[in-house]
């Protein structure tokens, strides 16, 4: 059942395309040397090229383009080992060259495409149009004085990449998701840290509508929205605007809005005919990106495992695809994981990561970068499991412990004599005690009533604290009742 | 003999024997330049107290026996290379008071090579112009002047006026100076001095305002076709922090322009021939080249068939690159800021603009901005673009039948200040020998050749493959030798 929105005319169906804006890991600009740690002094992390001084001139930063390059592989898309840079002219305060360096006719990342997953399983592929490199502008602060504007500089020439998708979602569910798909996808590969609320991510959402079977309509591109639920939020709130305007007689213009998120609704920013010229043109400090076809094939040959293949590889290590894709939003999720179940049993380390130590982490409202266990300790944990050092059940407790005192297990277990009994002398000592306190019992089970059989184990255990080997527990059990 | 007259060479070889400090020549030229600045007006920002403090320590480097190649040559520096603690204008009034904290690679070479700074020449306001008329800071009188009309005030040509103006009146020994399309060579041939565009990447462009990246360049003036040599070795070699410079390593000069041009194929081009060129120009090329045969070359006629569209052409990309180019003088960072009514940022820029940039820039910023807007992109910058790449194929195909190529520098010899002011179109004529090479990127040398009936100087042009100057150097020197040009200005320095 596709997404529909149901108008006075009957059901509309949305359009939507994204481009978003992504900040490159790298610890130098995309033209000059200067830092791009966040959250500096304002001014402080800007050398004279982001500055626009006379006579600077930018130089390309190297591994800026290998990040670029690793993204366009990781989106499955062409890598163009010509390219071009050109200027994107407008005057505005916070660009000081009077012009941004971006790529507009020749990018350096082609056709690509992502797939989404989407509730109930369903995955659908998304086109990928392009992906460019360009510098980010500076920041107009105007809320610092009365009468005046102040500017910071410390994002100017800061490293972008533009990723520009095919009108090819549905739903505000399926922007959500090429979000975030995006997001985890060059978190994987280390080009881009997602982290929308700095900045470092942000999308311009081209929305349409139209009736089933149409062709498209007039889209509005709303600017700068900085999360995924504002993301499907906007997407909503401008179809059902475009809706209105359709159905009340009017016309949709193209223009360019903004998404009021304390009010949930876009307004117009510029309309079409205010539009910038922006006079592109090749930008004649920079001669053509040329990339050695070689250069490429060795970034491709050391990127690391992306999601979808990771997941791929968790399922056919037995785990089920619900773990198999919680454990692979993240990262760091991921590698915690990995930690845990390398050299274990898979199934076992995903268990115990998806259940108590998840809910150990929404308990403490810790996240996976501060995890109140190390996967080494999980990992120990699952190992005295899988040794019979201590039963299943007493290691919950031993968890719960290795929670309150970042002890690691095997200190719990021995300290506090939580090791399981696997000499048989004493199990068969304890079955008999038990045997002999409850001889009505044994009788009852004698004559059938084989459900006493829990009973004894569960007296037996009492009577061991705990820590009898539960296997070897049955065996002396169902060898002394007969 | 006064140490002005001196060559950079010969005052060289003066220091290098003892017979002249730093400190006497620098001051000899400090002393014309006190005495002539207020009438040429060559400097806006003359450095006389640095540039003799600079002098001593350069002798002080010579007794050390840590002498570079340039030790102790007073020079003047165009004053687009911006200079780390000395103000740089580009000659309009939008840099204000600008003091660079950086020093452009050029000046930094010469620095490192124990040149010795006078001061920062006057130019036309951001390079754009052929009169240094446009520099808000005053014109340049060329030194030279008519026998027959002695008190006319003639241009030294543009936009490197002040530098050829200063190295004519013995101002300074020689000076840098940039070519976007004509800049070096034309008022080197207005003045009666060399001057030499090399190849475009030659020397980095990083410190050097920017008037059109894919054109500018720069290059020296000086007295003779060896010191543009001497000078062009220090100021060249490739820089990291310009994309566009060439990685390659910078040859003797120098010990080129002694080689001679026996065996040479002098490329003679047809297109070079305009109707209505004075006569005397005509006579002066055809004696150049008679000189080069006699020195063992050949000369071969060649075609250089979209010539006739390189000024349109160079008139649509240089406004494109510079409307784009000068967008960051704002008002926001540096430079001249009108306060705005009502703090609103477009009339910030509105009114910076229009006060700091003069009536030429303003009309190339024009120019610029209309032909990239859209609608007109495709008809004139495209286009443009690849009119420029048939004139960089018509080169490459000469060279298949020549060397080096000579042509008249300019079309006229240096005219008066109150010529030609009244129609941009007659002062864009002339760049009409000189553009092409900066369409091609190729190196171009003016060499003063001859005078006009009326006693001033006319240069020819000796352009070369890319990364030839050694060629082209030696072709000049050629020239120079058999023109024996001796002449001097009527306004210099006082012995």
């Amino acid at each position: 059942m596709s997404y529909t929105i149901e108008g006075s005319t009957g059901p509309w169906e949305v359009v939507i395309g994204l481009e978003v804006h992504a900040q490159i890991v790298s610890h130098a600009k995309l033209f000059s040397g200067a830092a791009t740690a966040f959250g500096a002094e304002p001014n402080s992390q800007v050398s004279f090229v982001d500055a626009g001084f006379p006579g600077m001139l930018p130089v390309i930063n190297r591994e800026c383009v290998a990040q670029a390059v690793r993204t366009g592989l990781g989106l499955n898309a062409k890598i163009n080992l010509w390219s071009r840079f050109d200027r994107k002219n407008y005057f505005y305060a916070d660009l000081p060259q009077g012009y941004q360096i971006s790529q507009y006719a020749h990018p350096i990342v082609g056709e690509g495409a992502v797939e989404i997953e989407l509730e109930g399983g369903v995955t659908k592929r998304i086109g990928i149009t392009r992906l460019h490199l360009e510098q980010d502008a500076g920041k107009s602060l105007h809320d610092q004085h009365p009468q005046k504007s102040f500017i910071d500089l410390n994002r100017s020439g800061v490293a972008l990449m533009e990723i520009v998708s095919e009108p090819d979602m549905r739903s505000p569910e399926e922007a959500g998701a090429y979000l975030s798909k995006l997001r985890q996808i060059m978190r994987y590969l280390g080009t881009c840290d997602g982290n929308m609320d700095e900045g470092s991510m942000r999308a311009d959402v081209n929305v349409s509508v139209r009736k089933a079977g149409e062709g498209f309509r007039t889209r509005c591109e709303v600017k700068n929205v900085n999360s995924v639920k504002f993301v499907m939020q906007a997407v909503e709130a401008e179809a059902r605007r475009q809706i209105e305007v359709w159905e009340s007689g009017g016309t949709v213009e193209q223009e360019t809005r903004l998404f009021d998120t304390q009010r949930g609704v876009t307004r117009s920013m510029r309309s079409k005919e205010d539009a910038h010229d922006y006079r592109y043109f090749p930008d004649p400090d920079l001669p053509p990106l040329v990339l050695e076809a070689n250069w490429v094939e060795q970034l491709k040959a050391t990127l690391p495992e992306l999601p979808d293949v990771r997941r791929a590889r968790y399922m056919a290590l037995g785990l089920s695809a619900y773990d198999a894709h919680v454990l692979t939003i993240e990262k760091e999720t991921a590698a915690f994981f990995e930690t845990v179940a390398k050299g274990r049993d898979a199934k076992l380390a995903a268990n115990w990561v998806t259940g108590d130590f998840f809910a150990a982490l929404n308990r403490l409202k810790r996240d996976i970068s501060d995890p109140p266990v190390t996967a080494e300790n999980l990992g120990a944990l699952l190992d005295l499991i899988a040794d019979n050092t201590i039963s299943g059940k007493i290691a919950k407790d031993v968890f719960e412990i290795m929670l309150e005192t970042g002890q690691a297990p095997g200190t719990i277990v021995e300290e506090r004599g939580l090791k399981q009994v696997t000499d048989t002398g004493a199990i068969e000592a304890a079955v008999a005690k038990v045997l002999e306190a409850n001889a009505d019992k044994v009788a009852e089970y004698r004559s059938g009533k084989d459900k006493l059989f829990g009973f004894f184990v569960g007296q037996v255990m009492k009577a061991m604290q705990g820590k009898g080997n539960p296997g070897l527990v049955n065996d002396v059990l169902k060898k002394a009742l007969g | 003999m006064n140490p002005t007259d001196f060559t950079i060479a010969g005052a060289l070889a003066a220091l290098n024997e003892g017979a002249l400090s730093s400190v006497e020549l620098t001051g000899a030229y400090a002393k014309a330049i006190e005495q002539l600045n207020p009438r040429i007006n060559a400097y806006i920002t003359p450095t006389l107290d640095q540039a003799m403090e600079a002098a001593q320590a350069s002798d002080a480097r010579r007794a050390r026996g840590e002498a570079g190649p340039l030790e102790g040559i007073p020079l003047g520096i165009k004053d687009l290379f911006c200079t780390a603690g000395t103000r740089t204008t580009a000659g309009s009034n939008i840099l204000g008071s600008f003091v660079p904290p950086y020093e452009s690679t050029v000046s930094g070479n010469l620095l490192r090579d124990g040149a010795v700074f006078l001061g920062k020449l006057n130019l036309d306001e951001f390079a754009m112009g052929s009169s240094n008329t446009t520099s808000a800071f005053g014109p340049v009188e060329n030194p030279w002047s008519r026998a027959n009309d002695p008190s006319k005030r003639l241009v030294p040509g543009g936009s490197s006026g002040g530098s050829a103006a200063a190295v004519a009146a013995r101002m300074a020994a020689g000076a840098t100076a940039t070519d976007t399309g004509g800049s070096i060579r034309q008022p080197a041939a207005f003045c009666g001095i060399a001057g030499i565009k090399p190849t475009y990447g030659r020397c980095s462009r990083f410190g050097i305002v920017a008037f059109a990246s894919s054109l500018d360049q720069a290059g020296p003036v000086a007295r003779t076709v060896e010191d543009c040599a001497i000078l062009l070795r220090s100021m060249a070699g490739y820089d990291p922090k310009d994309s566009t410079s060439a990685n390659l390593p910078v040859p003797d000069f120098a010990a080129a322009v002694q080689r001679g041009v026996k065996g040479l194929r002098i490329g003679v081009p047809a297109e070079y021939t305009l109707p209505g060129m004075p006569a005397e120009i005509s006579k002066l090329w055809e004696q150049g080249l008679a000189w080069l045969r006699d020195a063992g070359a050949t000369t071969v006629p060649i075609t250089l068939p979209h010539t006739k569209y390189a000024l349109p052409t160079y008139y649509i990309v240089a406004p494109a690159e510079a409307s784009s180019n000068l967008a960051r003088y704002d008002g926001v960072r540096f430079g001249l800021r009108e306060a705005a009514k009502d703090s609103d940022l477009k009339d910030l820029y509105q009114r910076t603009r229009a006060k700091g940039f003069g009536a030429e820039v303003r009309r190339r910023i024009m120019i610029g901005t209309y032909v990239l807007s859209a609608g007109y992109y495709d008809a004139y910058y495209l286009k443009a673009q690849k009119v420029r790449a048939l004139i960089r194929r018509d080169f490459e195909e000469a060279w298949a039948s020549c060397d080096a190529i000579v042509t008249p520098a300019t079309p006229s010899a240096a005219f008066g200040m109150d010529e030609r002011q009244d129609d941009p179109v007659k002062m864009y004529l002339n760049d009409v020998f000189t553009v092409t090479a900066n369409l091609a990127g190729l190196p171009g040398l003016a060499v003063p050749a001859g005078l006009d009936a009326q006693g001033l100087p006319l240069g020819l042009q000796v352009i070369g493959k890319p990364f030839d100057e050694e060629t082209v150097f030696a072709v000049g020197h050629a020239i120079e030798r058999a023109a024996e040009f001796r002449a001097l200005p009527q306004l210099r320095a006082a012995a």
